[in-house]
Protein backbone atom coordinates (compact mmCIF):
# COMPACT_ATOMS: atom_id res chain seq x y z
CA UNK A 1 0.00 0.00 0.00
CA UNK A 2 0.83 3.31 -0.78
CA UNK A 3 1.75 5.38 2.55
CA UNK A 4 -0.16 8.92 2.27
CA UNK A 5 3.14 10.92 2.80
CA UNK A 6 6.67 9.32 2.01
CA UNK A 7 9.56 11.57 2.63
CA UNK A 8 12.68 10.14 0.20
CA UNK A 9 16.02 11.37 0.97
CA UNK A 10 15.53 14.68 1.28
CA UNK A 11 17.99 16.76 1.71
CA UNK A 12 17.86 20.86 2.84
CA UNK A 13 20.83 23.49 3.83
CA UNK A 14 20.95 27.29 5.07
CA UNK A 15 24.07 28.17 3.82
CA UNK A 16 26.73 26.04 5.50
CA UNK A 17 24.07 24.27 8.05
CA UNK A 18 22.66 21.30 6.94
CA UNK A 19 19.16 21.69 8.44
CA UNK A 20 18.03 18.35 6.66
CA UNK A 21 20.66 15.73 5.34
CA UNK A 22 18.62 12.63 3.75
CA UNK A 23 16.00 11.76 5.55
CA UNK A 24 13.35 9.20 4.90
CA UNK A 25 10.03 8.78 6.35
CA UNK A 26 6.79 7.13 5.96
CA UNK A 27 3.48 8.06 7.09
CA UNK A 28 0.53 5.74 6.52
CA UNK A 29 -3.40 6.85 6.82
CA UNK A 30 -4.46 7.32 10.05
CA UNK A 31 -1.24 7.22 11.83
CA UNK A 32 -0.20 9.49 14.58
CA UNK A 33 3.57 10.74 14.12
CA UNK A 34 5.42 12.65 16.45
CA UNK A 35 8.75 14.39 15.75
CA UNK A 36 10.81 15.12 18.52
CA UNK A 37 14.29 16.59 18.93
CA UNK A 38 16.75 19.25 20.28
CA UNK A 39 16.14 22.52 18.65
CA UNK A 40 17.59 23.27 15.40
CA UNK A 41 17.18 19.58 14.12
CA UNK A 42 15.64 19.63 11.69
CA UNK A 43 12.07 19.21 12.78
CA UNK A 44 10.28 21.68 11.55
CA UNK A 45 11.57 22.30 8.40
CA UNK A 46 10.83 18.56 7.89
CA UNK A 47 7.21 19.26 8.53
CA UNK A 48 7.66 22.22 6.22
CA UNK A 49 8.78 20.50 3.42
CA UNK A 50 5.56 18.31 3.44
CA UNK A 51 3.29 21.24 2.62
CA UNK A 52 6.04 22.64 0.23
CA UNK A 53 6.39 25.68 2.48
CA UNK A 54 10.19 24.92 2.32
CA UNK A 55 11.44 23.38 -0.93
CA UNK A 56 13.94 20.72 -0.53
CA UNK A 57 17.21 21.10 -2.44
CA UNK A 58 17.67 17.37 -2.87
CA UNK A 59 14.95 14.25 -2.97
CA UNK A 60 11.22 14.42 -2.70
CA UNK A 61 7.92 14.64 -0.36
CA UNK A 62 5.34 12.41 -2.44
CA UNK A 63 1.94 12.42 -1.25
CA UNK A 64 -0.31 9.70 -1.97
CA UNK A 65 2.36 8.50 -4.49
CA UNK A 66 2.49 12.15 -6.14
CA UNK A 67 5.43 14.08 -5.89
CA UNK A 68 5.03 17.54 -4.81
CA UNK A 69 6.00 20.46 -6.69
CA UNK A 70 7.14 18.86 -9.60
CA UNK A 71 5.24 17.36 -13.16
CA UNK A 72 7.47 15.03 -15.24
CA UNK A 73 7.64 15.87 -18.60
CA UNK A 74 9.83 13.63 -20.82
CA UNK A 75 12.84 12.96 -19.08
CA UNK A 76 13.03 16.23 -16.86
CA UNK A 77 11.21 17.21 -13.33
CA UNK A 78 9.25 20.89 -14.11
CA UNK A 79 8.73 23.16 -11.09
CA UNK A 80 5.01 23.25 -10.38
CA UNK A 81 3.44 27.58 -10.82
CA UNK A 82 1.89 28.80 -7.96
CA UNK A 83 -1.68 27.74 -7.99
CA UNK A 84 -0.38 24.41 -9.40
CA UNK A 85 1.37 24.08 -5.66
CA UNK A 86 -1.79 25.93 -3.94
CA UNK A 87 -3.73 23.18 -4.81
CA UNK A 88 -1.38 20.55 -3.91
CA UNK A 89 -1.38 22.18 -0.87
CA UNK A 90 -5.29 21.45 -0.14
CA UNK A 91 -4.03 17.64 0.74
CA UNK A 92 -2.82 19.27 4.23
CA UNK A 93 -3.69 21.27 7.40
CA UNK A 94 -1.14 23.21 8.69
CA UNK A 95 -1.00 24.58 12.76
CA UNK A 96 1.65 26.84 13.39
CA UNK A 97 4.14 27.30 16.85
CA UNK A 98 2.40 31.24 16.18
CA UNK A 99 -1.08 30.66 15.39
CA UNK A 100 -0.99 32.82 12.91
CA UNK A 101 -4.68 33.69 12.76
CA UNK A 102 -5.35 36.45 10.65
CA UNK A 103 -5.62 39.46 12.37
CA UNK A 104 -8.01 42.00 10.72
CA UNK A 105 -10.48 39.15 10.74
CA UNK A 106 -12.63 37.55 13.45
CA UNK A 107 -12.98 34.06 14.35
CA UNK A 108 -15.56 32.84 12.39
CA UNK A 109 -13.94 35.13 9.30
CA UNK A 110 -10.52 33.18 10.18
CA UNK A 111 -11.99 29.82 9.27
CA UNK A 112 -14.43 30.94 6.69
CA UNK A 113 -11.84 32.69 4.37
CA UNK A 114 -10.54 29.54 3.01
CA UNK A 115 -13.55 27.80 1.99
CA UNK A 116 -15.30 30.48 0.72
CA UNK A 117 -12.04 32.26 -1.34
CA UNK A 118 -10.32 29.50 -2.27
CA UNK A 119 -13.14 26.62 -2.06
CA UNK A 120 -15.72 29.04 -3.07
CA UNK A 121 -18.34 27.04 -0.73
CA UNK A 122 -21.25 29.80 -0.52
CA UNK A 123 -20.61 31.73 2.57
CA UNK A 124 -24.00 30.23 4.67
CA UNK A 125 -22.88 26.93 4.11
CA UNK A 126 -18.94 27.83 5.37
CA UNK A 127 -20.65 29.59 7.82
CA UNK A 128 -22.40 26.51 9.69
CA UNK A 129 -19.59 24.12 9.02
CA UNK A 130 -17.16 26.37 10.83
CA UNK A 131 -19.37 26.93 13.28
CA UNK A 132 -19.56 23.29 13.82
CA UNK A 133 -15.81 22.72 13.79
CA UNK A 134 -15.67 25.85 16.43
CA UNK A 135 -17.86 23.97 18.68
CA UNK A 136 -16.01 20.75 18.21
CA UNK A 137 -12.76 22.63 19.51
CA UNK A 138 -15.16 24.89 22.02
CA UNK A 139 -14.81 27.96 21.18
CA UNK A 140 -17.90 28.70 19.17
CA UNK A 141 -18.78 31.59 21.62
CA UNK A 142 -15.76 33.34 20.51
CA UNK A 143 -16.98 33.68 17.03
CA UNK A 144 -17.50 37.23 16.38
CA UNK A 145 -13.67 37.89 18.70
CA UNK A 146 -11.12 38.87 17.02
CA UNK A 147 -7.66 36.94 17.68
CA UNK A 148 -6.29 39.51 20.18
CA UNK A 149 -9.39 39.34 22.51
CA UNK A 150 -8.26 35.84 22.83
CA UNK A 151 -5.73 33.69 24.75
CA UNK A 152 -3.03 31.67 23.16
CA UNK A 153 -5.16 28.74 23.91
CA UNK A 154 -8.22 29.60 22.59
CA UNK A 155 -6.20 31.06 19.35
CA UNK A 156 -4.40 28.00 18.54
CA UNK A 157 -7.86 26.24 18.83
CA UNK A 158 -9.41 28.22 16.25
CA UNK A 159 -6.52 27.82 14.23
CA UNK A 160 -7.22 23.91 14.10
CA UNK A 161 -10.41 24.44 13.34
CA UNK A 162 -9.21 26.70 10.67
CA UNK A 163 -7.36 24.04 9.12
CA UNK A 164 -9.67 21.52 9.53
CA UNK A 165 -12.13 23.69 7.56
CA UNK A 166 -10.44 23.30 4.47
CA UNK A 167 -11.39 19.45 4.91
CA UNK A 168 -7.75 18.22 4.90
CA UNK A 169 -6.30 14.33 4.81
CA UNK A 170 -3.46 15.24 7.03
CA UNK A 171 -2.30 17.67 9.71
CA UNK A 172 0.90 19.29 10.38
CA UNK A 173 1.36 20.49 13.98
CA UNK A 174 4.89 22.53 14.67
CA UNK A 175 5.26 22.90 18.04
CA UNK A 176 1.69 23.61 18.55
CA UNK A 177 1.72 24.49 22.12
CA UNK A 178 5.40 26.06 22.53
CA UNK A 179 4.05 29.19 22.54
CA UNK A 180 1.27 29.17 25.45
CA UNK A 181 1.42 29.42 29.25
CA UNK A 182 1.33 25.91 30.68
CA UNK A 183 -2.15 26.21 32.13
CA UNK A 184 -3.54 26.50 28.63
CA UNK A 185 -1.25 23.81 26.69
CA UNK A 186 -4.29 20.93 28.16
CA UNK A 187 -7.02 22.35 25.96
CA UNK A 188 -5.35 22.49 22.81
CA UNK A 189 -3.79 18.92 23.54
CA UNK A 190 -6.83 18.01 24.25
CA UNK A 191 -8.31 19.23 20.34
CA UNK A 192 -5.80 17.59 19.13
CA UNK A 193 -6.41 14.13 21.17
CA UNK A 194 -10.05 14.21 19.80
CA UNK A 195 -8.87 15.06 16.20
CA UNK A 196 -6.43 11.75 16.12
CA UNK A 197 -9.21 9.91 17.74
CA UNK A 198 -11.24 10.62 14.75
CA UNK A 199 -9.20 9.33 12.63
CA UNK A 200 -6.98 11.69 10.96
CA UNK A 201 -3.17 11.33 9.76
CA UNK A 202 -0.99 13.90 12.06
CA UNK A 203 2.28 14.55 12.11
CA UNK A 204 3.27 16.76 14.64
CA UNK A 205 6.58 18.23 15.98
CA UNK A 206 6.38 18.32 19.62
CA UNK A 207 8.01 19.02 22.96
CA UNK A 208 5.12 16.96 24.89
CA UNK A 209 6.28 13.90 25.81
CA UNK A 210 3.26 12.90 27.22
CA UNK A 211 1.47 14.06 24.32
CA UNK A 212 3.47 12.26 22.24
CA UNK A 213 3.26 8.57 24.49
CA UNK A 214 -0.36 8.72 24.62
CA UNK A 215 -1.94 9.88 21.23
CA UNK A 216 1.35 9.01 18.49
CA UNK A 217 1.46 6.06 17.04
CA UNK A 218 4.47 6.81 16.51
CA UNK A 219 7.74 8.50 17.76
CA UNK A 220 10.37 9.70 15.38
CA UNK A 221 13.81 11.46 17.35
CA UNK A 222 16.22 13.52 14.87
CA UNK A 223 19.22 14.91 15.65
CA UNK A 224 21.40 17.57 13.30
CA UNK A 225 19.44 16.95 10.39
CA UNK A 226 18.68 13.00 10.33
CA UNK A 227 16.17 10.69 11.80
CA UNK A 228 17.97 9.18 14.46
CA UNK A 229 15.47 6.55 15.95
CA UNK A 230 12.15 5.77 14.50
CA UNK A 231 9.60 3.79 16.65
CA UNK A 232 6.79 2.83 18.68
CA UNK A 233 6.56 5.50 22.05
CA UNK A 234 7.00 2.92 24.61
CA UNK A 235 10.64 2.07 22.67
CA UNK A 236 11.69 5.35 22.09
CA UNK A 237 10.51 7.29 25.20
CA UNK A 238 11.08 4.34 27.74
CA UNK A 239 14.12 2.23 26.46
CA UNK A 240 15.65 4.31 23.52
CA UNK A 241 18.73 2.49 21.50
CA UNK A 242 20.60 5.06 20.24
CA UNK A 243 22.52 6.92 22.52
CA UNK A 244 21.94 10.60 21.56
CA UNK A 245 18.23 9.49 21.85
CA UNK A 246 19.00 8.25 25.52
CA UNK A 247 20.47 11.66 26.39
CA UNK A 248 17.45 14.43 25.07
CA UNK A 249 14.93 11.89 26.79
CA UNK A 250 16.91 12.02 29.87
CA UNK A 251 17.30 15.41 29.67
CA UNK A 252 14.10 16.11 28.66
CA UNK A 253 11.70 14.03 31.27
CA UNK A 254 12.44 14.54 34.94
CA UNK B 1 4.78 53.41 62.97
CA UNK B 2 3.64 55.24 60.36
CA UNK B 3 0.89 57.93 60.53
CA UNK B 4 -2.32 56.85 58.38
CA UNK B 5 -4.33 60.00 59.22
CA UNK B 6 -2.69 62.00 56.72
CA UNK B 7 -4.50 59.70 54.22
CA UNK B 8 -8.07 61.29 55.46
CA UNK B 9 -7.08 64.94 53.90
CA UNK B 10 -8.28 66.37 51.23
CA UNK B 11 -6.74 66.61 47.95
CA UNK B 12 -5.94 69.94 46.47
CA UNK B 13 -5.00 70.03 42.43
CA UNK B 14 -2.04 72.39 41.68
CA UNK B 15 -3.32 75.69 39.98
CA UNK B 16 -0.51 75.08 37.21
CA UNK B 17 0.35 79.14 36.99
CA UNK B 18 2.74 78.57 34.16
CA UNK B 19 -0.18 76.98 32.35
CA UNK B 20 -2.93 80.22 32.76
CA UNK B 21 0.21 82.43 32.02
CA UNK B 22 0.62 81.12 28.35
CA UNK B 23 -2.88 80.47 27.59
CA UNK B 24 -3.35 84.30 28.59
CA UNK B 25 -0.35 85.04 26.25
CA UNK B 26 -1.36 82.81 23.34
CA UNK B 27 -4.87 84.28 23.48
CA UNK B 28 -3.62 87.93 23.47
CA UNK B 29 -1.17 87.65 20.45
CA UNK B 30 -4.41 85.81 18.29
CA UNK B 31 -6.67 88.72 18.84
CA UNK B 32 -4.03 91.03 18.01
CA UNK B 33 -3.45 88.97 14.84
CA UNK B 34 -7.35 89.38 14.47
CA UNK B 35 -7.60 92.71 14.91
CA UNK B 36 -4.64 93.30 12.31
CA UNK B 37 -6.07 91.76 9.56
CA UNK B 38 -9.37 92.56 10.30
CA UNK B 39 -8.48 96.89 10.60
CA UNK B 40 -6.00 96.34 7.16
CA UNK B 41 -6.03 96.97 3.84
CA UNK B 42 -8.61 93.88 2.73
CA UNK B 43 -12.23 94.05 1.69
CA UNK B 44 -13.73 91.07 3.07
CA UNK B 45 -16.90 91.72 1.59
CA UNK B 46 -15.30 91.13 -1.47
CA UNK B 47 -13.43 87.72 -0.23
CA UNK B 48 -17.83 86.97 0.56
CA UNK B 49 -18.19 87.91 -3.00
CA UNK B 50 -15.70 85.64 -5.07
CA UNK B 51 -15.87 82.29 -2.77
CA UNK B 52 -18.66 81.15 -4.55
CA UNK B 53 -17.93 83.27 -8.17
CA UNK B 54 -18.75 80.51 -11.06
CA UNK B 55 -14.87 80.77 -12.23
CA UNK B 56 -13.66 79.93 -8.47
CA UNK B 57 -16.10 77.21 -8.30
CA UNK B 58 -14.61 75.48 -11.39
CA UNK B 59 -11.16 75.65 -10.32
CA UNK B 60 -12.28 74.16 -7.09
CA UNK B 61 -13.45 71.46 -8.87
CA UNK B 62 -10.64 70.93 -11.01
CA UNK B 63 -8.57 70.87 -7.86
CA UNK B 64 -10.74 68.36 -6.87
CA UNK B 65 -11.08 66.87 -9.72
CA UNK B 66 -7.04 66.50 -10.18
CA UNK B 67 -6.21 65.46 -6.04
CA UNK B 68 -8.66 62.66 -6.85
CA UNK B 69 -7.27 61.30 -10.19
CA UNK B 70 -3.88 62.15 -9.44
CA UNK B 71 -3.51 60.28 -6.16
CA UNK B 72 -5.98 57.12 -8.21
CA UNK B 73 -2.59 57.21 -10.47
CA UNK B 74 -0.53 57.36 -7.95
CA UNK B 75 -1.91 54.95 -5.19
CA UNK B 76 -2.31 52.38 -8.19
CA UNK B 77 1.57 52.91 -9.53
CA UNK B 78 2.93 52.74 -5.89
CA UNK B 79 1.01 49.57 -5.12
CA UNK B 80 1.90 47.65 -8.36
CA UNK B 81 5.93 49.08 -8.15
CA UNK B 82 6.36 48.20 -4.31
CA UNK B 83 4.73 44.24 -5.10
CA UNK B 84 7.37 44.58 -8.21
CA UNK B 85 9.90 46.20 -5.73
CA UNK B 86 9.62 42.70 -3.47
CA UNK B 87 9.20 40.40 -6.23
CA UNK B 88 11.97 37.47 -6.39
CA UNK B 89 12.17 38.79 -10.52
CA UNK B 90 15.58 40.65 -10.82
CA UNK B 91 13.97 42.31 -13.86
CA UNK B 92 11.04 43.55 -12.09
CA UNK B 93 12.59 44.75 -9.25
CA UNK B 94 15.13 46.28 -10.91
CA UNK B 95 12.16 47.94 -13.11
CA UNK B 96 10.82 49.52 -9.63
CA UNK B 97 14.24 50.62 -8.65
CA UNK B 98 14.93 52.63 -11.92
CA UNK B 99 10.90 54.25 -11.50
CA UNK B 100 11.64 55.14 -7.73
CA UNK B 101 14.65 56.56 -8.77
CA UNK B 102 13.90 58.60 -11.61
CA UNK B 103 10.65 60.04 -10.76
CA UNK B 104 11.55 60.63 -7.00
CA UNK B 105 15.15 61.86 -7.96
CA UNK B 106 13.76 64.93 -10.28
CA UNK B 107 11.93 68.07 -9.46
CA UNK B 108 8.02 67.55 -10.27
CA UNK B 109 8.01 71.07 -11.84
CA UNK B 110 10.64 69.30 -14.17
CA UNK B 111 8.47 66.48 -14.51
CA UNK B 112 5.25 68.58 -15.79
CA UNK B 113 7.62 70.42 -18.13
CA UNK B 114 8.38 67.76 -19.55
CA UNK B 115 4.82 65.80 -20.03
CA UNK B 116 3.56 68.95 -21.19
CA UNK B 117 6.23 69.67 -24.02
CA UNK B 118 6.43 65.76 -24.98
CA UNK B 119 5.22 67.04 -28.10
CA UNK B 120 8.98 68.23 -29.38
CA UNK B 121 10.30 64.76 -29.11
CA UNK B 122 7.37 63.05 -30.15
CA UNK B 123 5.08 65.17 -32.92
CA UNK B 124 2.83 62.53 -33.25
CA UNK B 125 1.30 58.78 -30.97
CA UNK B 126 0.09 55.97 -31.99
CA UNK B 127 1.01 52.47 -33.70
CA UNK B 128 2.18 52.62 -36.81
CA UNK B 129 -0.26 51.64 -39.66
CA UNK B 130 -3.45 51.32 -36.59
CA UNK B 131 -4.02 54.94 -35.98
CA UNK B 132 -1.60 57.90 -35.13
CA UNK B 133 -2.77 61.02 -33.53
CA UNK B 134 -1.00 64.53 -32.65
CA UNK B 135 1.12 64.61 -29.45
CA UNK B 136 -0.69 68.31 -28.76
CA UNK B 137 -4.08 66.95 -29.22
CA UNK B 138 -3.54 64.31 -26.64
CA UNK B 139 -1.18 65.71 -24.24
CA UNK B 140 -3.97 68.61 -22.78
CA UNK B 141 -2.87 70.31 -19.91
CA UNK B 142 -5.21 67.97 -17.77
CA UNK B 143 -2.94 65.08 -18.63
CA UNK B 144 0.27 66.24 -18.52
CA UNK B 145 -0.63 67.01 -14.80
CA UNK B 146 -2.24 64.05 -14.47
CA UNK B 147 0.58 62.35 -15.74
CA UNK B 148 3.45 64.79 -13.95
CA UNK B 149 1.48 64.40 -10.48
CA UNK B 150 0.12 60.73 -10.56
CA UNK B 151 3.38 59.17 -11.51
CA UNK B 152 5.71 61.38 -9.35
CA UNK B 153 3.08 60.66 -6.43
CA UNK B 154 3.79 56.72 -7.56
CA UNK B 155 6.84 56.41 -6.52
CA UNK B 156 7.03 57.49 -3.12
CA UNK B 157 3.63 55.71 -2.59
CA UNK B 158 5.30 52.77 -3.71
CA UNK B 159 8.16 52.87 -0.68
CA UNK B 160 5.07 53.49 2.05
CA UNK B 161 3.36 51.10 0.46
CA UNK B 162 6.58 48.57 0.58
CA UNK B 163 6.60 49.43 4.35
CA UNK B 164 3.40 48.39 4.93
CA UNK B 165 3.85 44.99 3.08
CA UNK B 166 6.89 44.50 5.39
CA UNK B 167 5.48 45.26 8.45
CA UNK B 168 3.02 42.23 7.99
CA UNK B 169 4.49 39.17 9.61
CA UNK B 170 6.08 36.74 7.78
CA UNK B 171 3.27 33.87 9.62
CA UNK B 172 0.30 36.01 7.79
CA UNK B 173 1.46 34.44 4.73
CA UNK B 174 2.58 31.18 5.84
CA UNK B 175 -0.63 30.65 7.12
CA UNK B 176 -2.54 31.74 3.56
CA UNK B 177 -0.03 29.40 1.79
CA UNK B 178 -1.46 26.54 4.26
CA UNK B 179 -4.91 26.92 3.62
CA UNK B 180 -4.16 27.02 -0.23
CA UNK B 181 -4.15 30.55 -0.89
CA UNK B 182 -1.81 31.40 -3.99
CA UNK B 183 0.44 34.16 -4.16
CA UNK B 184 -1.48 36.86 -5.56
CA UNK B 185 -5.00 36.16 -3.39
CA UNK B 186 -2.74 35.95 -0.18
CA UNK B 187 -1.53 39.54 -0.93
CA UNK B 188 -5.26 41.03 -1.87
CA UNK B 189 -7.02 39.01 0.81
CA UNK B 190 -4.40 38.56 3.77
CA UNK B 191 -1.11 41.22 3.25
CA UNK B 192 -2.83 44.42 1.75
CA UNK B 193 -5.49 44.78 4.40
CA UNK B 194 -3.14 44.70 6.94
CA UNK B 195 -0.51 46.73 5.43
CA UNK B 196 -3.18 49.66 4.97
CA UNK B 197 -3.10 50.13 8.89
CA UNK B 198 0.48 51.57 8.52
CA UNK B 199 0.17 52.38 4.77
CA UNK B 200 -3.17 55.25 5.67
CA UNK B 201 -1.35 57.72 7.75
CA UNK B 202 1.48 58.79 5.26
CA UNK B 203 -1.16 58.73 1.87
CA UNK B 204 -3.48 60.37 3.73
CA UNK B 205 -0.33 62.86 4.67
CA UNK B 206 0.60 62.70 0.42
CA UNK B 207 -3.32 63.29 -0.28
CA UNK B 208 -3.45 66.30 1.48
CA UNK B 209 -0.18 67.51 -0.06
CA UNK B 210 -1.51 66.56 -3.52
CA UNK B 211 -4.39 68.62 -3.16
CA UNK B 212 -1.89 71.94 -2.43
CA UNK B 213 0.55 70.61 -4.94
CA UNK B 214 -1.78 70.50 -7.83
CA UNK B 215 -1.61 74.50 -7.98
CA UNK B 216 1.47 73.70 -9.49
CA UNK B 217 0.11 72.88 -12.34
CA UNK B 218 -0.97 76.49 -13.22
CA UNK B 219 2.36 76.91 -15.33
CA UNK B 220 1.06 74.22 -17.58
CA UNK B 221 -2.51 76.54 -18.12
CA UNK B 222 -4.23 73.67 -15.75
CA UNK B 223 -7.23 75.91 -14.58
CA UNK B 224 -6.98 75.18 -11.08
CA UNK B 225 -8.80 76.99 -8.51
CA UNK B 226 -4.69 78.97 -7.31
CA UNK B 227 -4.65 79.68 -11.23
CA UNK B 228 -8.15 81.16 -11.06
CA UNK B 229 -7.86 82.89 -8.67
CA UNK B 230 -5.01 84.87 -10.50
CA UNK B 231 -6.37 85.23 -13.47
CA UNK B 232 -9.26 87.14 -11.56
CA UNK B 233 -6.20 89.13 -9.51
CA UNK B 234 -4.90 90.27 -12.91
CA UNK B 235 -7.76 92.01 -14.15
CA UNK B 236 -8.99 93.46 -10.88
CA UNK B 237 -5.89 94.14 -8.86
CA UNK B 238 -7.68 92.02 -5.91
CA UNK B 239 -4.50 90.32 -5.17
CA UNK B 240 -4.41 89.69 -1.29
CA UNK B 241 -8.99 88.74 -1.68
CA UNK B 242 -8.55 86.42 -4.10
CA UNK B 243 -5.69 84.74 -2.48
CA UNK B 244 -7.53 84.49 0.76
CA UNK B 245 -10.64 82.76 -1.55
CA UNK B 246 -8.17 80.03 -2.80
CA UNK B 247 -7.09 79.92 0.93
CA UNK B 248 -10.37 79.27 2.25
CA UNK B 249 -11.24 76.53 -0.02
CA UNK B 250 -8.01 74.37 0.34
CA UNK B 251 -8.52 74.67 4.05
CA UNK B 252 -12.18 73.23 3.48
CA UNK B 253 -11.06 70.49 1.13
CA UNK B 254 -8.55 69.59 3.53
CA UNK B 255 -10.82 69.40 6.51
CA UNK B 256 -12.71 66.92 4.65
CA UNK B 257 -9.67 64.76 4.08
CA UNK B 258 -8.56 64.75 7.44
CA UNK B 259 -11.84 63.43 8.54
CA UNK B 260 -12.35 60.83 6.32
CA UNK B 261 -8.44 59.64 7.12
CA UNK B 262 -9.78 59.77 10.77
CA UNK B 263 -12.62 57.11 9.90
CA UNK B 264 -10.92 55.04 7.12
CA UNK B 265 -8.17 54.47 10.26
CA UNK B 266 -10.44 53.84 12.58
CA UNK B 267 -11.81 51.07 9.90
CA UNK B 268 -8.54 49.55 9.13
CA UNK B 269 -7.76 49.90 13.13
CA UNK B 270 -10.10 46.89 13.23
CA UNK B 271 -8.44 43.56 15.22
CA UNK B 272 -5.88 45.72 17.12
CA UNK B 273 -6.21 46.93 20.72
CA UNK B 274 -4.84 50.96 19.72
CA UNK B 275 -7.31 52.66 17.58
CA UNK B 276 -6.30 56.00 16.59
CA UNK B 277 -9.04 57.53 18.65
CA UNK B 278 -6.93 56.27 22.05
CA UNK B 279 -3.63 57.41 20.54
CA UNK B 280 -3.62 60.73 20.87
CA UNK B 281 -2.76 62.90 23.41
CA UNK B 282 -1.61 61.92 26.82
CA UNK B 283 -2.33 63.16 29.99
CA UNK B 284 -0.34 66.01 31.00
CA UNK B 285 -1.06 65.67 35.07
Amino acid sequence: MIPMVAIRSVTKSYGALKALDDVNLDVAAGEVVAVIGPSGSGKSTLLRCINQLEIPDQGGVFIDGTLQGYRRQGDTLRALQDAEIARQRLASGMVFQRFNLFTHMTVLQNVIEGPVSVLRLGRTEAELEAMTLLSRVGVDDKATAYPIQLSGGQQQRVAIARALAMRPRLMLFDEPTSALDPELVGEVLSAMRDLATSGMTMVVVTHELGFAREVAGRVVFMDRGRIVEDGPPSQILTTPQHPRTREFIAAVLP
Amino acid sequence: MIDTSILQLRVVRDRHPGRWLSAAAILVGFALVVRAFAMGQIEWSIVGQFLTMPAILNGLVNTVLMTACAMALGITLGVLFAVMYLSPNPVLRASALFYIWFFRGTPLLLQLLLWFNLALVFPTIGLPGLFEVRMVDVMTPFVATLLGLGMNQGAYTAEVVRGGILSVDQGQTEAARSIGMTGLKTLRRIVLPQAMRVIIPPVGNEFISMVKLTSIASVIQYSEILRNAQTIYYANARVIELLIVAAVWYLAVVTVLQTGQFFLERHFARGRTTTPARATGGDLR
